[in-house]
């Protein structure tokens, strides 16, 4: 038989949870009685033989590889997919910002040009002298500007046109000399600028600017602007005129 | 512009550091570990290895929807081994399981019948698992359940009073009980050999 207040501790022993003063008193029992020695031997073997049966089911590796894709793939992705949506998010803000400021650039680098052009116009119309040269014929004004302007140009021949040569005068676009020629066309005046194209670099001046029309084209280097308040045909009309000169 | 492009970067920052700041070990490096052995439990408690299967994907599924609740520094075993026993006694299986047991009853079967055989002399001349794994499986829910995590999963009595939702006090009598139970059992066995009544034999 065992000795009852020390076998009711020999689990406790063998599961570890022995607290340490009581250990070492049982292990000195222990040393001194041959039952509780025994018993223990008994129960050590009943825990590992548990320990070993126990370890009884082997999970299908499929089902571990079901598990770990469902746990992995839950957190980490998901950061991932938080990178990646935030970094789209930011490379779509980019694109918008730079959509937006290039565009406003562009605005920006051609509406002064159209302004400048508009102003130069309505100085010329409000002037007492419009023009420095008066003539209706174009053989006595492309030689006025000789010596004036660092570039010559080509008149087309009005006769059979509605167009009227009413002279011309230097005048400054974008800090570059170039020449106004005013045309008309019933009571409407036009002006044309030619002004040499690398004075002005890539900005666009086409359109409308304040409620005028303006056509703007380059031609052997030169850059043609023509802008008045008659209508778009009329416009193009005298564009066309232009463009076949020579 | 420029600054509104600050702000916006900062913002950036602050998602991107946000979504680094994790626990310090993730759910997958404290869970995957327990993998084998969670199927094991499983498989004992349930009796079958495809409901073992759904009871363990429950678990981590669980587990893992309930893992910002978990403490960081807390016996995550013990954790986790409490979902897996809380889903498993919820299924029909288990409150099947849960309905047959006799709870900690004190005061009965105290000491083992006296036979010239014990169950250790048994192992002695048999040395195999069969014996063992049969006993364990007749045994009633709370006492099979208890002898696999001690025995098994080795655990300390502290983290089973966790797992099992009891006081320390009643795990170390419910163990107490279960070995006896166990004894019992592998008795009845050797005296009236039979089959596995397991489902989920190999």
């Amino acid at each position: 038989m065992t000795c009852d207040p020390w076998t009711e501790k020999l689990d406790a022993y063998l599961d570890g949870e022995l607290a340490e003063a009581d250990a070492r008193a049982l292990v000195e029992h222990l040393r001194a009685c041959p039952a509780c020695t025994a018993e223990m031997l008994n129960r050590v073997q009943l825990k590992r033989a548990v320990h070993s049966a126990g370890r009884r089911f082997t999970p299908d590796p499929a089902f571990r590889a079901r598990i770990e894709k469902n746990v992995s793939t839950h957190r980490p992705a998901s950061v991932r997919r938080l990178w990646v949506a935030a970094l789209a998010g930011c490379m779509f803000l980019i694109a918008a910002f730079l959509i937006v400021a290039l565009q406003s650039s562009q605005q920006r680098a051609a509406s002064p040009l159209l302004s400048e052009l508009a102003d130069l116009h309505v100085a010329t119309l409000a002037s007492a002298n419009p023009v420095d040269v008066v003539s209706t014929d174009r053989h006595t004004v492309k030689p006025w500007f000789e010596g004036k302007i660092p570039f010559t140009f080509d008149l087309p021949e009005l006769l059979d046109s509605p167009f009227t040569l009413v002279g011309g005068k230097v005048s400054y676009l974008h800090q570059s000399p170039g020449a106004e020629l005013i045309f008309r066309i019933r009571q409407h005046q036009i002006s044309v600028f030619i002004v040499q194209e690398r004075g002005l670099g890539k900005m666009r001046a086409e359109g409308a600017a304040n409620s005028f029309n303006v056509r703007s084209w380059t031609k052997n280097g030169l850059r043609y602007f023509v802008i008045g308040d008659v209508a778009a045909p009329d416009l193009d009309k005298l564009s066309d005129l232009l463009k076949s000169a020579g | 512009m420029y600054r509104r492009n600050k702000i916006r970067l900062r913002w950036f920052t602050l998602v991107c550091v946000s979504a680094e700041r994790l626990p310090s070990e993730s759910f997958e490096q404290l869970a995957m570990p327990l993998f084998e052995r969670l199927y094991n439990f499983a498989c004992w408690l349930t009796g079958d290895r495809a409901e073992a299967e759904d009871l363990v994907q429950e678990t981590y599924a669980k587990a893992l929807k309930g893992f910002s609740s978990f403490q960081p520094g807390t016996n995550f075993r013990a954790w986790i081994y409490r979902i897996l026993r809380n889903a498993f006694l919820n299924s029909r299986t288990g409150l099947k399981a849960a309905a047959t047991v006799p709870i900690d009853a004190d005061g009965e079967e105290k000491v083992l019948p006296s036979v010239e055989q014990t169950p250790e002399s048994i192992l002695l001349q048999r040395s195999d698992s069969a014996l063992v794994q049969q006993a364990l499986e007749q045994l009633p829910l709370p006492h099979r359940e208890i002898l696999l995590l001690c025995e098994v999963e080795e655990m300390s009595y502290q983290e089973i009073a966790t797992a099992l939702a009891i006081p320390i006090g009643t795990v170390m009598s419910r163990l107490s009980r279960a070995r006896q139970a166990l004894r019992a059992a592998m008795l009845e066995r050797k005296n009236t050999p039979k089959g596995s009544t397991m489902k989920a034999q190999l």
